[in-house]
């Protein structure tokens, strides 16, 4: 039989001595989203970086495709594009660079016009060769986004409050990215607190207060 | 793999020629550090001759490890330092990478400034061709473990003190051996076991301290 996508098992998160989860049990196939739900503090962010390997759960392991992530290393970080709460901007790189040196990062290296591309299709094309200093947040944010308009797309998609900061349009625009990204079968887990206009066909939700722990 | 390695030297030291005030800041120290020593101990030239590698080695471990809180400090604080740990690429080279960016802004421009500074020390040109020998071999070791001690700190309160207390006593032995190839030249004897065993630390350095690097970024970002 062949083994769910991304799987967790037993899942239990501790930070400073308190348990914020335990025993989170899911699986993903190809084509489904998690929605990661719960207030401040409930271990969202934990979550995700769980599920990144690059945090050490307290129990429990993440599977992908039947392989604990940890021991899959670079396997494992070439299926996927983690998006975490720091947009990994640097003020002193123009928006296109920023977007060719992520990319880079993630092991594809691509030019300045398929950076411009990216960034055209996220809504800023206008200030693509502008330093990400003098950029607005919500600018900023959508630089680092822009990862997720250049192609190939890894099949995970790891996003950290991806909607905050953004505009009604940018948001829609989003959305609408990550609902063509599950029906060409890919994964996405994400986390939000914000309206949105996803509902993707096959989304499971996981409300992290509801399986949160004791403190220790 | 190693497109990934140039890849990162390319990186850092586009974003250091951004901002160079950085890089300029532990190079002025060098040069003033170097400058004071001569104005403090007076004019006498036996003097100057004898102190002046110490000097030189001193200074440039100091100056190496001013800019040693910055090496990941910056990409920990964007989340740069999370994509890197995510890279498909081993994140060894990216260390590495990082390290030869490091030592090509903060090592090898004390290295070709020390000519000029050995100048107020009055040393002779074999004196002069021994302690840039032995810097070209030490600097980089400076890089390397410098970079393990950065990344033990990451995150720590104030850990610009920390990765000094951690680096420095690392350094010992390559200014033992550094100032001492110059020293040992002066005394009749002959500085290649000295610049023998600086080559043994850096081939050691570059063999063990890039993982020990990647080791200590991946549980501080645990």
């Amino acid at each position: 039989m062949k083994p769910p996508a991304l799987q967790a098992r037993a899942l239990a998160c501790e930070r400073g001595g308190r348990r914020l989860f335990e025993g989170v049990d899911f699986t993903l196939s190809d084509g489904q989203a998690l929605w990661l739900a719960g207030g401040n503090g409930s271990g969202k962010t934990s979550m995700l970086r769980l599920l990144a390997g690059l945090g050490l759960p307290a129990e429990g392991e993440v599977l992908w495709r039947g392989q604990p992530v940890r021991e899959l290393r670079e396997d494992f970080h070439r299926q996927l594009l983690y998006c975490g709460h720091a947009a990994g901007i640097k003020d002193d790189l123009a928006a296109w660079e920023n977007v060719a040196c992520n990319a880079a990062l993630a092991g594809y290296r691509v030019s300045r016009e398929q950076a411009e591309a990216a960034l055209d299709r996220a809504g800023l094309h206008a200030v693509a060769a502008v330093p990400a200093h003098f950029l607005s947040q919500g600018q900023r944010r959508r630089v680092s986004l822009a990862r997720l308009y250049l192609e190939p797309l890894p099949p995970l998609l790891l996003l950290d409050e991806p909607f905050t900061a953004l505009d009604a349009s940018a948001v829609q625009q989003l959305g609408e990215r990550i609902a063509a990204h599950l029906d060409s079968g890919g994964i996405a887990v994400y986390t939000t607190h914000q309206a949105h206009g996803l509902r993707p066909q096959h989304q499971k939700r996981l409300d992290l207060d509801a399986v949160a722990g004791g403190a220790q | 793999m190693t497109g990934m390695l140039a890849w990162i030297v390319k990186r850092d030291l586009l974003l250091a020629g951004r901002r160079s005030a950085d890089a300029l800041g532990s190079l002025a120290f060098f040069v003033i550090a170097c400058s004071l020593f001569p104005l403090g101990v007076g004019p006498e030239p036996a003097a100057l001759r004898s102190m002046a590698p110490g000097v030189l080695w001193v200074a440039a471990l100091l100056a190496a490890t001013l800019s040693l809180p910055r090496l990941f400090s910056a990409d920990h604080a964007d989340g740069t330092l999370e994509q890197m740990l995510l890279s498909s690429e081993p994140l060894v080279l990216i260390v590495a990478g990082k390290a030869v960016a490091h030592w090509l802004v903060s090592g090898l421009p004390l290295v070709l400034l020390s000519p000029l500074l050995a100048l107020q020390f009055g040393l002779d040109a074999r004196s002069l061709a021994v302690l840039l020998a032995s810097l070209l071999l030490g600097t980089p070791i400076l890089s390397l473990v410098g970079a393990v001690a950065a990344a033990l700190s990451l995150g720590a309160r104030s850990s610009g003190v920390l990765v000094a207390l951690l680096a420095l006593p690392l350094y010992t032995p390559v200014l033992v051996f550094g100032a001492g190839a110059v020293d040992a030249l002066g005394a009749g004897g002959g500085a290649m076991a000295h610049l023998l065993l600086l080559g043994a630390g850096l081939g050691f350095a570059l063999a063990l301290a890039p993982w020990a690097t990647a080791a200590a970024l991946r549980i501080a970002l645990e």
